[in-house]
């Protein structure tokens, strides 16, 4: 279907597009950047906003800079800007891994990083990126500016803490330590489709041993998220398989996934164990 | 129906006059209102490429940008291939490779290569095949869509060597 009729509102400045939105959102407002997961439901007609804020034209939003040992992301970076490192160490390398598993070339040229955090997508690269590293999410609005830690922001399937007169203009994400490694590795059944599971891993190496360690897990449940129970079978021990498959079987067992008439739990739960072990093994192989 | 706005929309390197709804797409912008109808609309929602257009020349799908976003922007599409004397090299390289049928998602996976191409002359063939892997096509089989643009990729590869 064509998209139902909308009133569009092209803004030039940050300031114009939260006035903006503060104005419209009531009215069924909403901020529109890359369009890659908005326009599609636009045409499936199961979103219908009478108002688009369009922030593409904002320049300060394009923002890509390392500050104070985090990597400061604005709302207007596109994923593609991801697929050569954008910062010289681990994480830097670990988004360019990571950009290369979201959808398609041509979709990696028009969305953005924020734009996946904003909506929130079970399935979205990002989002896991952002619950396992901790990252920090901008919220701005008319009413002032806040920082929602990762831990809060997500509440579920395709929801956020943001609330509708909000914009996500920036997300950071500390920089990784120089000792540490990062692995990440993606199920689907197609190129380009919607991960059924996928798996975030990093640790630092001290004197032989993982520290530090942190499993995330997406794709699997409404929202991404560490799990704690792997994570506690890794902390001191070395890096090695045998530890590895205990702690993918613990994130397996630990995971509560979400069923559809194609992917049964249990399916799942094997997928979880084998993107962690994957993962793992790639966060120990990576040794630049 | 919304108020119709009056953009220009550059296409191959002429400017359109045009008046459109802010929810008509870049998609149905080229072919209703420029009279463009090289590019496909296939799915309308961003999964088969078949719309695939090049904007400051990077492939996007044309069904998921509205009209009045590309203001200012270089567009490039299929009726811009061919020139006074004769077809793209891509465009050869499909027929010779025959590497389309009903031709339908041809324009699309024809612009995803020249983008691709000029970008990155030197992409080697696991992520040629990666990006390709964004359009679909159900008659061919792909198999020849790939092999047309490795030749083309080739031969210009050949043709810088020579030059040196």
């Amino acid at each position: 279907m064509k998209p139902a009729p909308f009133q569009w509102h092209p803004a030039s400045s940050l300031d114009e597009a939260v006035a903006l939105l503060a104005r419209y959102a009531p009215e069924d407002g909403r901020v529109i950047a890359g369009g890659q997961s908005l326009v599609p439901s636009m045409a499936l007609r199961v979103a219908l906003p009478a108002h688009l804020i369009d922030i593409n034209g904002i320049a300060s939003l394009a923002r890509l800079e390392v500050e104070a040992g985090r990597l400061s992301i604005g709302a207007c970076v596109r994923h593609a800007a991801f697929e050569h490192p954008v910062e010289p160490g681990v994480l830097g390398r670990l988004l360019a891994t990571v950009a290369a598993n979201i959808a398609h070339a041509p979709i990696r040229t028009r969305g953005t990083f924020c734009g996946s955090l904003a909506n929130a997508d079970p399935a979205s690269e990002w989002c896991l990126v952002a619950a396992t590293l901790g990252a920090t999410l901008v919220a701005v609005s008319a009413r002032g500016t806040r920082e929602v830690a990762a831990a809060d922001w997500f509440h579920g399937i395709m929801t956020t803490a943001l609330a509708e007169d909000e914009l996500l203009a920036e997300a950071r994400l500390p920089l990784l330590a120089t000792d540490a490694r990062a692995g990440f590795h993606e199920f689907s059944r197609r190129a380009g489709d919607y991960a059924l599971a996928m798996s975030l891993c990093t640790f630092r190496v001290v004197e032989g041993r993982m520290r530090e360690a942190r499993v995330g897990v997406g794709g699997v449940e409404p929202q991404p998220r560490r799990i704690p129970e792997a994570e506690r079978l890794l902390e001191g021990e070395r890096p090695e398989p045998e530890t590895f498959a205990r702690a993918a079987r613990a994130a397996a067992d630990a995971v509560d996934p979400l069923e559809d008439i194609r992917t049964r739990a249990a399916y799942r739960r094997d997928l979880v164990a084998a993107s962690v072990r994957r993962s793992l093994q790639a966060a120990c192989d990576d040794t630049h | 129906m919304t108020p119709r706005i009056d953009i220009t929309l550059n296409v191959n390197g002429s400017d359109h006059d045009i008046r459109v709804e802010p929810r008509r797409t870049l998609a149905d912008a080229l072919r209703q209102d420029c009279g463009l109808t090289g590019t496909n609309v296939g799915c309308e929602h961003g999964v088969c490429g078949a719309c695939t257009v090049l904007l400051d020349g990077e492939p996007v799908r044309s069904c998921l940008m509205f009209a009045v976003q590309a203001q200012g922007r270089r567009l490039r599409t299929v009726e811009g291939l061919a020139n006074a004397e004769g077809l793209h090299p891509l465009q050869q390289a499909f027929t010779d490779h025959h590497a389309l049928q009903c031709g339908y998602c041809t324009p699309g996976f024809l612009m995803l290569a020249v983008g691709t191409l000029e970008r990155h002359p030197d992409i080697d063939d696991e992520s040629l095949r990666e990006v390709l892997s964004s359009n679909l096509c159900r008659c061919t089989g792909y198999q020849n869509i790939l092999r047309a643009v490795r030749a083309v990729r080739d031969s210009r590869r050949l043709a810088r060597e020579d030059a040196r």
